[in-house]
């Protein structure tokens, strides 16, 4: 299949971003995740650090050791190979999560926002098998998409500066986990006890780019 | 790794961590490349006291460390001029000396520069996580126990054989960074320089930006003029990998310098300083003024070999 070329665009003397795609969609992701594949396997020379996104790659490398131009190069040559890479098979998560609540200090917000029952919110966001298309913002953290669009409520207009380990949250049609106490500004509707990081672990984040996600509600006990 | 316990801190200061010159192959998990702020400085303290140049330091934050040196050995403070005394005694910057056991080494304040190093012979001793020694703050993890200095805090230095042949070498004078306000950090444009109005680019060129209270370790904060995006463009795009020296610019149009705590971001990026002056980013201070220069990807990479000419000839000049 015919793909546009890679566009490189320089982030400093040390780094570009390599464009795969304008959009958010799985196809562009696969072929981004093929590409960090595929580099780290050809280990290029002076190539320091690989950062997948959803839609490019950034390749930081050590322009006294390569020029930047032989890179490109050395990069477009590296993606026009066929065949050499195919994906890792990928991962099925299934994470128990306590909705509303203490544990979802949104989830009342986001059914007024949305017009619809608390149920009917729990049963959209479970009902989705989401892809993991990257991970970034704190360690372990994963991107989800796409949240059903009966589900996209805007970001809080003011972020909160601290919200706990193991928060559920959604905004736009992205959903995601936050794997450590951090500011945020999604509306957070739940609470896993999954552990997403430990830097002991090889690898050390529970997810990676390209596997995928379920969503399942734990019943609360009544007392 | 046996190392021995060397210094006992007293009082931490304001924000004092173990860094080394940072994680790198983990940024697909999220995590940044964190890392002293100025490594150029930490490789100039480790090479001063015979260490690698990537061997662990202590970094600390404008006044207020203070340390109590449990045996005798051998140190160099570089960085920011926080001058550091022992009692009444100013500690000389950019050469290594002798502490010896019972001495208290306090770090009084600014006289230049916002962050000194400590660099010990045999390097600051902690387990490295995921391939260093850095402390990753948003996770807790690496460092020492993964967060800041607190008092009590033990630190051990690794094994040094003839500490003596490192006591008294001097960084070349001439070599040694100059930290004052106002700050000119050359830049080269992009990535998303396209992304910004001409009058917006200009604005970012010419403009005098002063460094805001809130900045950290996770970046450097600017307020000013407002640098225009082009007409139309949403706040924020998708979600990208982003390193230390990128100027992204939210949708209030106020620059953001990322530091090494960040390794993805949804902001546009309009320019990013070179890697020798990157060095440089760890010295700058609330209050400060800042301003850009647009240079060629060429005069960057040249004045990055010029830094890395500096380290060669201080190397072979202790050989």
């Amino acid at each position: 299949m015919a793909h546009a070329p890679l566009r490189f665009r320089p982030m400093g003397d040390r780094s570009f971003l390599v464009e795969l795609g304008d959009t958010i969609s799985p196809d562009v992701n696969r072929r981004v995740q093929r590409l960090v594949l595929q580099l780290r396997q050809a280990s290029l020379p002076g190539v320091r650090e690989i950062a997948p996104g959803y839609r490019s790659l950034l390749v930081v490398y050590d322009p006294l050791t390569i020029a930047p131009a032989e890179l490109k190069e050395r990069i477009t040559e590296v993606a026009a190979r066929h065949g050499s890479a195919g994906l890792p098979p990928a991962k099925l998560l299934t994470v128990p999560v306590f909705y509303g609540g203490d544990y979802g200090p949104d989830l009342e917000r986001v059914v007024g926002h949305l017009g619809i029952s608390d149920d009917e919110v729990v049963r959209l966001h479970t009902e989705t098998i989401y892809r993991v298309y990257m991970i970034g913002f704190t360690p372990g953290y994963p991107y989800l998409g796409e949240l059903p669009a009966a589900l996209a409520v805007p970001r809080r207009s003011t972020p909160r500066t601290r919200v706990p380990k193991g928060s559920v949250g959604i905004a736009q049609r992205q959903t995601g986990i936050y794997p450590v106490e951090s500011p945020g500004g999604w509306q957070i509707i739940g609470w896993t006890p999954i552990e997403l990081f430990d830097p002991s672990r090889q690898p050390p984040s529970l997810l990676e780019m390209g596997d995928r996600v379920k969503f399942e509600a734990v019943r609360q006990v009544e007392i | 790794m046996a190392g021995a316990n060397t210094f006992e801190v007293l009082a931490p200061g304001i924000l004092s961590t173990v860094q080394d010159l940072g994680r790198f192959g983990c940024a697909r998990y999220g995590v940044a490349a964190s890392g002293a702020l100025d490594g150029f400085a930490v490789r100039v303290g480790n090479l001063l006291v015979g260490n690698d140049e990537k061997a662990a330091v202590v970094e600390t934050t404008l006044m207020g460390l203070r340390i109590k040196v449990l045996r005798d050995t051998v140190v160099a403070f570089t960085g920011g001029d926080l001058q550091a005394r022992k009692g009444s005694e100013p500690l000389a910057m950019w050469r290594s000396q002798w502490v010896r056991e019972g001495e208290t080494i306090v770090f009084s304040g600014p006289a230049s520069g916002f962050r000194a190093y400590l660099a010990v012979a045999g390097g600051i001793q902690t387990a490295a996580v995921l391939g260093s020694r850095s402390t990753n703050l948003s996770s807790g993890f690496g460092g020492f126990e993964g967060r800041p200095l607190r008092k009590g805090d033990i630190l051990a230095a690794g094994p040094v054989k003839d500490a003596v042949r490192f006591a008294d070498r001097a960084f070349m004078p001439e070599a040694v960074p100059s930290y004052a306000s106002p700050w000119r950090l050359r830049v080269v444009w992009g990535p998303q320089d396209d992304h910004f109005s001409e009058e917006g680019k200009q604005t970012f060129v010419t403009a005098a930006f002063t460094v805001s209270p809130d900045s950290d370790r996770t970046g450097i904060r600017l307020k000013g003029p407002v640098v225009a995006r082009q007409p139309g463009l949403e706040e924020s795009i998708i979600s990208e990998g982003i390193l230390s020296g990128a100027i992204q610019v939210p949708g209030d149009g106020q620059p953001i310098i990322i530091l090494g705590e960040t390794a993805s971001g949804g902001y546009r990026k309009i320019a990013t300083v070179i890697s020798a002056d990157l060095p440089l980013l760890g010295q700058i201070t609330p209050g400060d003024e800042v301003a850009f220069e647009a240079v060629s990807m060429d005069q960057a990479v040249q004045a990055l070999r010029e830094m890395e000419d500096k380290i060669d000839a201080f190397k072979r000049s202790l050989k």
